[in-house]
């Protein structure tokens, strides 16, 4: 599209305004809309953008706390710092030292789900399992519900019902 | 057992056969597994590492899992090797590149694979072609209660069990299917199987290649969530929710394009098998995206009962065959077969040395002119 001042250049600048109830359109070449003095701002340069950007970003203490921050695993030795660097854990312990960050990323990674449903290996104590058991009932009432399979939805009810487990115990 | 025992032939996971093996090329479940008693790899020593590999490769190969099972140690293994192992899906980039001692545990026919010192300890996983998962699942449930007996896994009460990346955390298991959806793709509405697959917390890859393109229109959905979820439920919406949707939009837009494109269809399918028969040179992924386009002909011949000319003249590709049974299934063997051999680490372990691109892409051509043209 051609400038409608110049007639030379090509558009690169769209105007619409709408004053009284009336729309009007204009289209020029950045070098006419100086000469008419409309402001054109240039583009933000990146490095502007990604530091503006990152100026915003959570800090490691915001994120994590400051007492946390620091801890070290006295296991593996493992911080939180190279965590964010690696993606990974250092050993199993991590998961309890840092708990408290841990938490958000792994609600988030699994849908708001904290808690172990499913599979449980064999040599793991009977109250524990049973315990897993439970919950993995509830999260299939609640589904029954959902998909309102009420005769199922019964069944599961009082099969936790005879379970003899109080809902505190499934944390 | 050597790698070339098995390089030029298929695997049985891609051989075709399977429940709606036309669009659901195969299914997978994969365990992630780490001992009690041991860090994380990222923090084990080579010592560590070494004594992880030494106790789970004896209890894995004391498994029962048939005849003819085999170890390879990948850290030793020839980077031909490594590259065949990842193109034959036995094995991940993560694990073929990697760093330590580490290997592999193979069972015949390649329907299970145990990965050692990955990004967990131990990742185990079986495959089955076509649309399987409750058998994927039922038969890796009893491999790892036997390596259960055997060993501890490090477990929680509260988080399931531990993995180095708490995206595994909780029951460690990742279900995948394969999906062939040149239709899809062809008509446009691709979209509508990342928007399905987004909406559903589904991971999607391509299967073929590197990275994430999805060479071929071969695409790889897995789920993400892995915590408060449990195996049963997890294979559960695959089978019943996602795989019928997907199948069901792949199965409309071949009928779309059968009915309303017949034109169009019969264009991609003989412009394919033109290039196919007669070029000279044939980068992988151009294989890829061309065979792609005859492997949908033949299903569309075999299940849909399509019988356009292109169609009708693909068929006559399984037709030369002395052999017994149905010309389809001659004619989806002999592009299958040309799919997993043509990928530049078959090519060059099956020719038995290593060749430049340029090369690798002349025996590409050639290697599917011969299948092609007889």
């Amino acid at each position: 599209m051609q400038c409608q001042i110049c007639h030379k250049n090509e558009a690169t600048i769209h105007l619409t305004e709408i004053a009284d109830g009336q729309r009007s359109e204009m289209h020029i070449c950045e070098q006419c809309a100086i000469e008419q003095g409309i402001a054109v701002k240039s583009q933000i340069p990146v490095n502007e953008l990604l530091s503006s950007l990152l100026s915003v970003q959570p800090t490691d203490e915001e994120l994590f706390g400051i007492a946390e921050r620091e801890l070290v695993c006295p296991n593996c030795g493992f911080t939180l710092e190279q965590f964010r660097k690696e993606a990974v854990l250092g050993c199993p312990y991590d998961y309890k030292i840092f708990e408290k960050s841990l938490l958000p990323l792994i609600e988030k990674a699994h849908n708001g789900k904290t808690v172990h449903c499913g599979k449980v290996p064999s040599k793991v104590p009977t109250d524990t399992k049973k315990r897993i058991e439970l919950l993995n009932m509830r999260q299939q009432l609640e589904a029954a519900v959902q998909a309102e399979d009420y005769e199922l939805a019964a069944k599961l009810r009082d099969k936790i019902k005879n379970s003899g487990h109080s809902s505190e115990d499934t944390d | 057992m050597k790698l070339t025992d098995i390089s030029n032939d298929v695997n049985e996971w891609f051989d075709g056969s399977g429940p709606l093996s036309d669009i659901v090329i195969s299914s997978r479940v994969r365990l992630a597994r780490n001992l009690v008693g041991y860090k994380f790899l990222s923090r084990c020593s080579t010592a560590e590492k070494s004594e992880i590999l030494v106790k789970l490769k004896n209890v894995l190969m004391s498994l029962e899992l048939g005849d003819k099972v085999s170890y390879i140690s990948v850290d030793k293994a020839s980077s031909l090797n490594r590259h065949f192992l990842v193109e034959r899906h036995l094995i991940s980039r993560h694990h073929a590149f990697g760093k330590g001692p580490r290997g592999v545990v193979i069972a015949h026919r390649e329907f299970f694979t145990a990965m050692i010192n990955e990004e967990d300890h131990l990742r185990i996983q079986v495959l089955k072609g076509g649309c399987q998962l409750s058998g994927c699942a039922e038969q890796i449930n009893h491999i790892d209660d036997a390596i259960e007996q055997k060993i501890d896994y490090a477990f929680s009460p509260r988080y399931g069990y531990l993995t180095a990346c708490p995206t595994n955390l909780g029951t460690g298991i990742r279900v995948s299917v394969m999906l062939h959806l040149p239709a899809l793709k062809m008509t446009g509405q691709i979209e509508k199987f990342f928007r399905a697959a987004k909406a559903m917390s589904l991971a999607v890859r391509g299967l073929f290649g590197e990275g994430t393109e999805a060479a071929g229109d071969f695409y790889q959905l897995s789920n993400q969530v892995t915590l408060g979820v449990s195996e049963a439920d997890i294979v559960s919406q695959f089978e019943n929710a996602i795989i019928p949707e997907i199948v069901e939009y792949e199965n409309a837009a071949r009928k779309q394009l059968l009915s309303n494109q017949p034109e169009l269809l019969d264009d991609k399918i003989s412009r394919a098998m033109a290039l196919l028969k007669g070029a000279h040179l044939i980068s992988s992924q151009e294989a890829l995206f061309l065979l792609s386009h005859l492997r949908m002909g033949i299903n569309m011949h075999d299940r849909m009962g399509a019988s356009t000319p292109a169609i009708e003249q693909l068929c006559i590709l399984g037709a030369a065959g002395n052999d017994t049974g149905k010309a389809e299934d001659r004619s989806i063997a002999i592009i299958n077969r040309l799919f997993m051999l043509t990928q530049p680490a078959h090519l060059q372990l099956n020719y038995g040395k290593a060749l430049d691109p340029t090369h690798r892409d002349a025996l590409r051509a050639k290697i599917i002119r011969s299948a092609l043209n007889k």
